[in-house]
């Protein structure tokens, strides 16, 4: 797309913003169409990640700005750090995934759980991007029912013995400390298990289709030594893992709404100049059928989010809230990515346009961070007070 | 060091403007503003200059309330304090300058930036006009600044090439794409926006010099042709540049 790009707004919700959020927006937008779109399309291609931009991305303060100042925050609302995922990933799902790892998956336990040496010892330099996180939950066979975990931690003297393995864990390899999940006792605790711990190892997998822009790795912890004061002291139990997700969906079902967007702008402007029977395709009932459901899931996407953002911001969102959300914007992104694929034809599975890219990354975004299934059960345990998924 | 930038805030470059009801001035309905691209240069040179020197940095704009987002911009990037000096009317180049002389003589800056013209009116005038009401050095059209002790070396851009000038402080500089890399605002800087002071000042002089008696948008592009599309059709297209379109 073209750095032409003003936002995609029907229903002037603009009128929702405040001049901060606005500017914090365009920031980001300035950003990606200057840093990002003109390399990505190579990174994914390539099955990298644009490492360079990292720096600039902490300059700018994407990493934690919600937290606090003397933490390396910034003290930014929930809808400015929407805001900010939706535009991160207009870019990429990839780019936008490493921001919510850094921020939701590794700062938030951190800054929730830690003690004050841990929150001085790794907020700020996490803030700089000088340290790197990456967040273990998920293992090879426990992807939605976490509390199966085998992941296991041992006390011994003057720390614990971690055994284990997780998967699917976004930018393990270029990690410098691991959120690592394990129970003790039975009881699931957080541990920081650092780049250095003998034992520790994160090969990186390879064959992705999808998010091929962001690197994803495996933990693998074989006689881990944990020290004690890196055990996170505030949380035991599957609440501290699944309050973290809750903090990264709640940034996944704005950001979707980025990719949403910017295959909805793809396809308008083709649908504009493709002249096919002699006229813009855009003329064709069918195609002007397609760009509305886009513009108009969008537009209702939008609506959610800016209200679960205030609600977010004043305490009263509740973890189902951020289910609705995500399964809801995750689902019509996808949709819209492929419906701006149809509209494309054969030039949308071209790399020229970012629509195939988006969809592909989509793809995962479904899935990850709660499956559509799950968050299904989730909302559906709350309006019926049955858990489905616990059948047996 | 005292470093003023004087900034104008402009329609975005992206959008389509239409002339207004009075066919003297654009309608500004559905129009969004966006500091002048050539002013984002100033800035950057001047925080850089601050972060190099210390001092104090200032914006300085002349026009509607509305401006003061553009000045909010400035202050994002790390601007310290900004002066509106406010007024509904539209002002020419010249009383712009006459007005941004007064304020300026009050801070009486080491060094003034402008960006080399403003995307609107395309005058190129206010910078040059500001320096002679000041009486002061002017450097316009600069790509390059060197600033040690109150020596100022300036590459200039030329028809065809580059120009090496040397001045001194107190200099107004005009800023050239090239200049520098404009940083984005971070969001600390945004956030300290809101906080930093904008002083309102009335006009000083309002007597404008020109008038604009009609604008008008520019003829429309004539529609293309196709003529074939192999290379039969090539007779027939240097035919048609030869006497339709007299190109060649």
């Amino acid at each position: 797309m073209s750095t032409n790009y003003k936002g995609v707004d029907y229903f002037n919700l603009d009128e929702l913003l405040s001049e901060e959020e606005k500017m914090i927006r365009e920031t980001t937008r300035d950003f990606v169409n200057s840093e990002v779109l003109p390399i990505i399309e190579h990174h994914n291609q390539a099955m990298t990640f644009p490492k360079e931009l990292i720096p600039k991305m902490a300059e700018i303060g994407l990493f934690g700005p919600t937290l606090p100042e003397q933490y390396g925050g910034i003290g930014i609302n929930n809808v400015a750090y929407g805001l900010m995922m939706i535009e991160l990933e207009r870019g990429d799902s990839g780019l936008r995934s490493f921001a919510s790892v850094q921020s939701a998956l590794c700062m938030y336990p951190i800054f929730a759980f830690g003690n004050e040496e841990q929150k001085m010892k790794w907020l700020p330099p996490m803030a700089r991007a000088e340290k790197i996180g990456c967040f273990g939950l998920t293992e090879p066979d426990y992807g939605s029912n976490p509390g199966g975990m085998i992941t296991n931690a041992q006390k011994c003297d003057g720390g614990y013995v971690l055994n284990g393995a997780k998967m699917w864990i976004t930018n393990s390899p270029i990690a410098d400390v691991a959120i690592v999940w394990a129970k003790l006792d039975g009881v699931v605790n957080g541990f920081l298990v650092e780049r250095e711990f003998k034992g520790f190892g994160t090969p990186e997998m390879k064959g992705k289709l999808s998010l091929r822009a962001s690197i994803t790795g495996e933990i693998t912890l074989q006689d881990v030594f944990v020290p004690e004061e890196n055990l996170l002291p505030g949380v035991q139990g599957l609440k501290g893992p699944l309050s973290c997700l809750n903090q990264a969906r709640y940034g996944i079902a704005w950001g979707v709404l980025g990719a949403a967007m910017e295959c909805y702008a793809t396809a308008l402007e083709y649908s504009l100049s493709r002249i096919q029977f002699d006229v813009p395709i855009a003329s064709f009932q069918m195609t002007q059928e397609k760009l509305v459901w886009m513009l108009n899931e969008i537009t209702k996407g939008q609506l959610m989010c800016y209200h679960l953002g205030r609600m977010k911001d004043n305490g009263t969102m509740k973890h189902q809230h951020v289910s609705m959300a995500k399964r809801n914007n995750c689902e019509i992104a996808l949709t819209i990515c492929r419906m701006a694929r149809e509209i494309l034809g054969a030039n949308g599975i071209l790399d020229e346009y970012p629509v195939m890219r988006h969809a592909n990354n989509l793809e995962s975004v479904k899935t990850y961070e709660g499956t559509h299934e799950m968050h299904t059960l989730i909302i559906g345990e709350d309006i019926t007070g049955i858990p489905a998924f616990r059948v047996s | 060091m005292k470093i003023a930038v004087c900034i104008s805030q402009v329609p975005d470059t992206t959008t389509k403007v239409k002339v207004g009801g009075n066919g003297k001035s654009i309608d500004p309905a559905g129009v969004t503003y966006i500091i002048n691209p050539y002013d984002e240069f100033a800035v950057e040179e001047a925080l850089k200059l601050k972060e190099k020197n210390g001092g104090e940095t200032v914006v300085i704009s002349v026009g509607r309330d509305g401006v003061k987002e553009t000045i909010r911009k400035a202050f994002a990037m790390g601007i310290d304090k900004g002066i509106l000096v406010k007024t509904d009317n539209e002002l020419d180049s010249y009383s712009v300058a006459r007005n941004l002389a007064d304020v300026l003589k009050e801070i009486n800056p080491d060094i003034i930036f402008f960006g080399k013209q403003s995307v609107d009116y395309d005058d190129s005038q206010v910078s040059t006009l500001t320096a002679e009401f000041l009486g002061l050095r002017s450097v316009s059209v600069v790509v390059d600044l060197k600033i040690e002790g109150s020596t100022v070396t300036a590459e200039r851009e030329i028809e065809g090439g580059k120009e090496i000038v040397t001045s001194s402080l107190p200099v107004v500089i005009s800023a050239q794409k090239g200049l520098n890399n404009p940083r984005y605002p971070n969001l600390k800087g945004i956030m300290q926006a809101k906080s930093k002071p904008i002083e309102e000042k009335q006009p000083s002089f309002t007597d404008n010099k020109t008038e604009v008696i009609s604008m008008r948008l520019p003829h429309g592009k004539s529609k293309g042709k196709i003529i074939g599309t192999d290379a039969t059709a090539v007779p027939e297209l240097v035919r048609l540049l030869r006497e339709e379109a007299k190109v060649i």
